[in-house]
């Protein structure tokens, strides 16, 4: 079992002859992804990695049969590539771009209302189930395969997570980077909730920021439906008032989405929380009563 | 990107909203001449003299120098030049400028829109902002304006109202009225407020912004509806769009450290502690500052340096957190994952080569890909620099370096 993506899902990447795109999709297929062909308008019928490219999402979709899609396109691009994915029948969408305008997004989030399709970000760093499959910019090797499950809004943040869960001898089940802008697709409860259901997971790090509520929303479903230890940690404490911190949906604009109040409801509903990001595997470790 | 109150005006005014109307100066002599320009379009006969500057209360707030208020009202075209002179170039210190008086380098000269007429004037508060639980823009509105909207939510929440609106439809005629008659108004009044917050709403929309806030919307004596102050907020990440709207920031009202560092393409936040830091990945950058507070510093700086952490970005880096003399010390924290530490340990030897005498310790803590070739590469450097791997021994180093 695992979450979201495995070694049987068919990626295809979007923006995949251009720098980035290039670069992550060469990565992603070392790792081992079943990356099966790309987008680029206008250089359909072309090959790129030893890949085909189509001109759209849904002509890729019809000669590969991908089920999940990763999006590199500029920002003023993206929120159409994200449509276009779930117009085509892409079931999990995953979006790095950084920086596409709110608008956009509160658009796209509504136009995917509905559909049988799961969005991931966007700025983000996306997926990876270790040992399967890496749908996302992550470094690989940091993700040795174990049962711990991340939800996490940071890239960094995240490796530096999933290095001392590894190193505290638990590995991972699925990473899911959720991203760090005001509307995201997956929210912090969706995908705690995606990893409580699974079987192989045995317990679960959550990593917030300032700003929005998600980790709140999280926290409340977990006090009820809690069958797994949950480690957290919100990134922020000493992050002033009003001022964006690197991601656009990181800052501080009451009194209820400060570091310091999400950390006290999510210790109110139960989950393990540290103060220190320097403590999370060690955390993990003792809550799961691991004596090695 | 926040603008300037005669900046959002403008835009409003563009979309159709009603506005206060003003001209905005930036030399003294300027003044009466404006004044009686704006007299001739409006009729005025008194005129609201108010300092332009990126923050609110300036109605209270008091210039150091003369011991005016921000927001003044002139009785009279003979009494511009003084109310102008009392503000325009000295510092104004508001309850939102941390202590500091801000630089007034314009000033807005605005018809008096209180003048006396048929019915009372009344002053609402209205927002449009994004509701990020909901994933949609939302107007809040309320009966209280003119006043501290955080005052009205904590001591009478509900006189606060919100209106959702739906992405795929926008605002509807409905709710404009909605909130027209929530607002106690009927008639001319009534028929005026639909229309100001459709025109609002097309504005917001139109201009890409992340937030406006009208307060006070006023209610005039013969009934008009207009926008009599605009703190408008734009998305900069949609400013790609608006090429006419981005020329419209003004880098004077921001810190000139962080213009610095924008310019250099590090996203970077001064702040007033004593420990500098240099961090790839902005999650990690945020958990690194609450690292230092743990290990008894203060953070002096949030700094995402990127993905790329060559020598010469870590040196600009090295430079900007430099310039804060109150830096004790410096916290390298990267994690390496497509870039490879060996690489960001040698942009850090040679960035602080280039240097020459380093003033304050540096600790380097380089974990993820070649962690160790990197810690090898910085003990063998003979310079002075404390290499670590792991975060908890950054922050035990933090601790020691600050005892």
């Amino acid at each position: 079992m695992s979450v979201l993506v495995n070694k049987d899902s068919k990626v295809i990447v979007q923006g995949f002859t251009g720098s980035e795109g290039t670069f992550h999709a060469g990565q992603m297929i070392e790792f081992g992804t079943n990356v099966v062909g790309g987008v680029t308008p206008g250089k359909g019928g072309t090959s790129h990695l030893d890949r085909p490219v189509f001109n759209t999402v849904s002509e890729a979709v019809e000669k590969t049969g991908a089920d999940v899609s990763i999006i590199f396109v500029p920002p003023a691009f993206a929120a159409d590539a994200i449509m276009e994915s779930a117009a085509a029948g892409i079931k999990v969408i995953v979006c790095i771009t950084e920086g596409i305008p709110v608008a956009d997004m509160v658009k796209a989030k509504e136009y995917l209302n509905g559909l049988d399709t799961r969005l991931i970000g966007p700025n983000c760093p996306g997926l990876i189930t270790a040992g399967e499959a890496k749908v996302g910019i992550m470094p690989g090797f940091v993700f040795e395969k174990g049962k711990i499950g991340i939800v996490s809004k940071s890239g960094t943040l995240t490796y530096e997570a999933a290095d001392q869960v590894v190193k505290a001898g638990l590995g991972i089940t699925t990473a899911i980077g959720i991203g760090g802008d005001p509307i995201i697709g997956t929210t912090t409860k969706e995908a705690v909730e995606l990893l409580m259901n699974d079987p192989d997971t045995d317990g679960i790090v959550m990593i917030g920021e300032i700003g929005g509520n998600l980790e709140a929303i999280a926290a409340r479903w977990i006090k009820e439906n809690s069958r797994k230890p949950v480690v957290g940690f919100i990134a922020g404490e000493t992050a002033p008032k009003g001022r964006t911190m690197g991601h656009a949906g990181a800052i501080v604009g009451g009194d209820d989405d400060t570091a310091e109040a999400k950390k006290r409801i999510m210790r109110e509903c139960g989950i393990h929380v540290v103060d220190s990001p320097a403590q999370i595997g060690q955390k993990m470790k003792e809550v799961l009563g691991v004596t090695a | 990107m926040n603008l300037h109150e005669y900046q959002g005006k403008s835009i409003l005014s563009k979309y159709g909203v009603a506005i206060q109307r003003g001209v905005v100066i930036d030399k003294l002599e300027d003044a009466v001449t404006s004044a009686k320009k704006l007299s001739e379009e409006t009729g005025t006969e008194w005129f609201v003299v108010k300092a332009q500057i990126h923050a609110g209360g300036r109605g209270k707030g008091t210039v150091e120098e003369t011991g005016s208020h921000g927001v003044v009202l002139a009785k009279g075209i003979d009494k511009v030049e003084e109310t102008v002179k009392g503000i325009l170039g000295g510092h104004l210190e508001t309850a939102q400028t941390n202590g500091v008086g801000k630089m007034v380098n314009k000033v807005l000269i605005a018809e008096d829109v209180y003048y006396p007429g048929e019915s009372e004037t009344n002053e609402f508060y209205m927002s449009v902002l994004l509701d990020r639980e909901q994933g949609c823009n939302v107007i809040v509105y309320s009966t209280e304006g003119g006043m501290d909207i955080e005052h009205v939510a904590e001591h009478t929440p509900h006189l606060i109202h919100k209106e959702f609106i739906d992405p795929r439809v926008g605002l509807q005629g409905f709710q404009t009225r909605k909130i027209a008659f929530n607002l106690g108004l009927s008639g001319q009044a009534m028929k005026q407020m639909t229309k100001f917050v459709s025109a609002l709403y097309a504005a917001y929309e139109g201009c890409d912004a992340s937030m406006f806030e009208i307060n006070p919307v006023l209610k005039t004596s013969d009934d008009k509806v207009i926008a009599v102050d605009a703190k408008v907020t734009l998305d900069a990440n949609a400013l790609f769009r608006h090429p006419d709207y981005a020329a419209m920031r003004d880098k004077s009202e921001e810190d000139p450290t962080e213009v610095e560092a924008d310019e250099a393409g590090l996203n970077f936040v001064k702040l007033d502690g004593n420990v500098g830091c240099m961090v790839n990945g902005a999650g990690l950058a945020m958990a690194t500052m609450d690292i230092i507070k743990l290990s008894g510093g203060n953070p002096a700086n949030f700094l995402d340096v990127g993905g790329t952490a060559d020598a010469e970005r870590v040196e600009k880096a090295f430079h900007i957190i430099l310039k804060d003399k109150n830096v004790k010390a410096i916290l390298i924290n990267i994690f390496g994952g497509i870039v490879r530490c060996d690489r960001v340990a040698q942009g850090v030897v040679d960035a602080y080569k280039n240097i020459g005498s380093f003033p304050v310790p540096l600790i380097v803590r380089l974990q993820g890909t070649n962690a160790v070739e990197a810690k090898q590469l910085i003990d063998d450097s003979g310079l002075d620099v404390k290499s670590v791997v792991l975060l908890q021994e950054a922050a035990d180093m933090v601790a020691e370096v600050l005892s």
